[in-house]
């Protein structure tokens, strides 16, 4: 199984390696989620989502079911 | 004046960065909110003075992350930025970024830049630069982006005069972009795009063929060639993936050499105060005494002014009557008038401090933190974390509340939120809820402290709250419709607030309100005048009706005086409206008196206490009016003697006002909104159904 930003654990880092483009919205490309860029889950709100995370130097939410298609690599 | 020369500005920027400070201090209190034609989003305009010759007329466009819109506000960044023929297509852009989060503001910048329009780069917050240990080389930078950059505090009060220069010399600026973006995607693709497009720079006619909205401004061969475009969706959704890594690969080459950062002097503030406001227990805990504190203000502190200003109107009424000769034109403005504008000034204390409030709490950045708190909250009930923001503005008022549900981007995730808004109890209510409490429920304390009034008031926005939440539940499980989640949002820095982007949000909305909803009031408040001081041949003979009467011969003439007025008032035009309806009402303990009011407020709600202020300011000794509470306290039941307002019919009538929808405000705003007649009239039917069963089983009950 690919490891995704929900694999996370609070404060650990890991790259962005592949996002599933036909289910990534454009939009959080343009705030900064790139392949290449290194990532850290800075907060989980309660009951696991969504996930805040630090990403190319933007303060992001995002919903667990979108951070689970994006996978990562340490 | 009118050889002044204007330049048309458009402001556009990132939210969060700083973009309407900039505004404020350049246009000061020159500004005005208009409509766009056809959609409701606000257009905010300014005048700001460059030169003894040459003004700016400056439009504030709603924040957006990029060009490609994801919301209705957003969609009119590029509507704006894309129509030439357009009045509001503006001479020169000024794109704001915020010098923390430079490298993703940049991303909308290089986006703008390739439209071929007169760009200028404020560079905002930059007294912020030293204490987080940022340098810059601004000259390197206007060669790498090809622009005139300037560096400002909006805040701080720094280069707003540069700034004035800069958009005076906005003719000698470089229209070209910065690479060639396009080359690098697609070679061939993008050469057939431009020669289908010869008229159009090559970015704006790829942004024209990767938006799913028409544009008016396209003749009909033009729109042809668009559509042709647009059937090879993957390949449209390929490059704009791609265009995106590119622009983020120019930008880092941009920055690589200068742009600075020393991390070491990087504070961790953010972070202490993120694990405290999003913890698991003490993120609800502060969440929950920041909404006791607003609304300990809404009731509390808001009372005062209130008072005040009920007691003025009042006074004015009796000089008014005083001063002037007798006659028609003094009761219009004694009795119809005064009290009518009473009834939209008493709202202005409690608007005022809860959009303090908010705008407090949303400029600090706290906002989006209440969003990551609530979001799997709301998702349950088939809402989003940003449906918290738009529930809380619904307790002032339903109209902007629906309207700020916009940026929430999955359909049915809005659709539900604007549906059960007006449940929660709006201001209209207050002043309805504070009347009827004050005559029903004793002026008490409980437990020594806590007031046996407020909390009845306290209850009835927990109903308010909780039948918009159990609807949601209910909407949530019928409603059949799909739609993609775009949930992104972005966690800005925590900041001190403005206080002059305080003052001028609160200003805006109030007036906003006012003179949105206080026409409806006034101009009810005058048909209603009109309605009870005409009637057909029983109200004109009224005093020779009374006065033969055999029973009236031995009163005083005070006495009959207060007949003739009760008998006018049943039997003029407004009397027999609430007299046909009395049969439906009964039920719910309402009299033809009430009915009349009911009738009045379907407009909106407030005008209950206006209405019925006329009502018995006509039907009262006219030499002394008094308060409203105190001539609503005094009304008997005929039918048993006691008290016209006792606690079954109050009660019953607080359901009634909770449950009801009575605002067509509301109801037309809903219509624009969802772009159907259906979903207000759903609201209508169901919260009226709604309404009327449970004041009945209410007045049942206790009486």
């Amino acid at each position: 199984m690919f490891k995704t930003i929900a694999n996370l654990q609070i404060g650990e880092k890991a790259f962005i390696e592949k996002l599933c483009l036909d289910n990534i919205p454009l939009k959080l490309l343009e705030m900064g989620c790139l392949p290449g860029i290194e990532v850290q889950l800075i907060q989980k709100a309660p009951m696991q989502d969504p996930l805040y995370i630090k990403v190319n130097g933007s303060h992001l939410a995002i919903r667990r079911e979108t951070a689970e298609k994006i996978t990562i690599v340490k | 004046m009118s050889d002044d020369k204007v330049v048309k500005v458009a402001l556009v920027g990132n939210p969060n960065t700083g973009k309407t400070s900039l505004f404020n201090q350049l246009t000061g209190l020159k500004q005005k909110v208009g409509n766009y034609p056809g959609i409701t989003v606000e257009k905010k305009l300014g005048l700001c003075k460059l030169s003894n010759t040459i003004k700016a007329e400056v439009t504030d466009l709603p924040g957006t992350y990029s060009i490609n819109p994801t919301s209705l506000d957003e969609t009119l960044v590029l509507d704006t930025l894309l129509n030439e023929e357009k009045e509001s297509f503006p001479d020169v852009i000024v794109v704001v970024v915020e010098i923390e989060n430079i490298k993703r503001n940049l991303l909308l910048f290089t986006q703008i830049k390739d439209l071929k329009i007169p760009t200028i780069l404020v560079i905002n917050m930059i007294d912020q630069m030293k204490r987080k240990g940022i340098t810059i080389d601004v000259k390197q930078l206007e060669e790498k982006l090809n622009t005139k950059i300037v560096l400002a505090s909006a805040r701080k009060k720094t280069g707003i005069e540069e700034l004035k220069f800069a958009i005076l010399d906005y003719k000698k600026l470089d229209i070209n972009p910065i690479s060639k973006i396009t080359d690098r995607i697609d070679k061939d693709y993008f050469s057939r795009l431009k020669n289908a497009f010869p008229e159009f720079p090559l970015y704006k006619s790829w942004l024209l063929i990767t938006q799913n909205n028409e544009f008016d401004f396209l003749n009909d061969t033009q729109k042809q060639i668009v559509s042709k475009f647009r059937e090879d969706l993957g390949c449209i959704k390929r490059y704009q993936h791609k265009e995106t890594i590119f622009r983020y690969q120019i930008i880092n080459e941009v920055l690589k050499d200068s742009f600075n950062v020393d991390k070491t002097k990087a504070s961790d503030l953010r972070g202490i105060l993120d694990r405290v406001l999003t913890h698991k227990i003490f993120g609800y805990v502060i969440f929950a005494l920041i909404l006791l504190f607003i609304f300990q203000g809404i009731f509390d502190w808001a009372t005062y002014p209130m008072d005040l200003i009920d007691g003025a109107f009042a006074s004015l009424s009796s000089w008014v009557k005083t001063v002037l000769p007798p006659g028609t034109f003094t009761n219009l403005i004694a009795e119809g008038i005064v009290p009518g504008i009473g009834g939209i000034v008493i709202f202005i204390p409690q608007i005022a401090i809860l959009f303090t409030f908010i705008s407090i709490l949303e400029e600090t950045g706290y906002m989006s933190r209440v969003v990551f708190l609530m979001d799997k909250i709301m998702r349950k009930f088939g809402m989003s974390g940003k449906s918290v923001i738009p529930l809380i503005s619904g307790t002032a008022c339903s109209i902007p509340a629906i309207m700020a549900s916009r940026n929430i981007s999955n359909w049915k995730e809005r659709l539900i939120t604007i549906l059960v808004i007006p449940f929660t109890t709006c201001s209209a209510r207050l002043p309805v809820y504070a009347i009827l409490i004050a005559l029903i429920i004793p002026d008490k304390r409980v437990l020594g402290i806590l007031n046996l009034q407020g909390l009845t008031m306290m209850a009835l926005y927990l109903l308010g709250f909780t039948a918009a939440i159990l609807s949601a539940v209910l909407l949530n499980s019928t409603l059949k419709i799909k739609g993609k989640s775009l949930f992104v949002i972005e966690m800005p820095n925590y900041k001190i607030p403005s206080i002059k982007n305080i003052f001028y949000e609160v200003v805006e909305k109030t007036k906003a309100f006012i003179l949105g909803a206080g026409k409806i009031i006034l101009a009810i408040s005058i048909v209603l005048w009109f309605l009870a001081s005409n009637g057909p041949t029983k109200f004109k003979n009224a005093e020779d009706f009374v006065t033969s009467k055999q029973e009236n011969k031995n009163l005083s003439e005070i006495m009959l005086q207060k007949k003739v007025a009760s008998y006018k008032l049943e039997h003029s035009y407004i009397g027999y409206m609430g007299k046909s309806i009395e049969p439906v009402i009964k039920p719910m303990g309402y009299d033809w008196k009430i009915g009349i009011a009911l009738i009045s407020s379907f407009a909106a709600r407030e005008v209950f206490v206006g209405a019925l202020a006329t009502i018995y300011n006509v039907d009262s000794d006219s030499e002394n009016p008094g308060t409203i509470k105190q001539r609503m306290a005094a009304e008997v039941n005929p039918d048993t003697g006691k008290k016209r307002f006792d606690f079954p019919t109050g009660v019953s009538l607080l359901l009634f006002y909770a449950f009801a929808m009575q605002c067509v405000g509301t109801l037309a705003i809903v219509k624009r909104e969802t772009n159907s007649w259906k979903w207000p009239i759903l609201q209508l039917v169901g919260m009226g159904l709604l309404a009327y069963i449970s004041a009945i089983i209410a007045f049942n009950i206790f009486s």
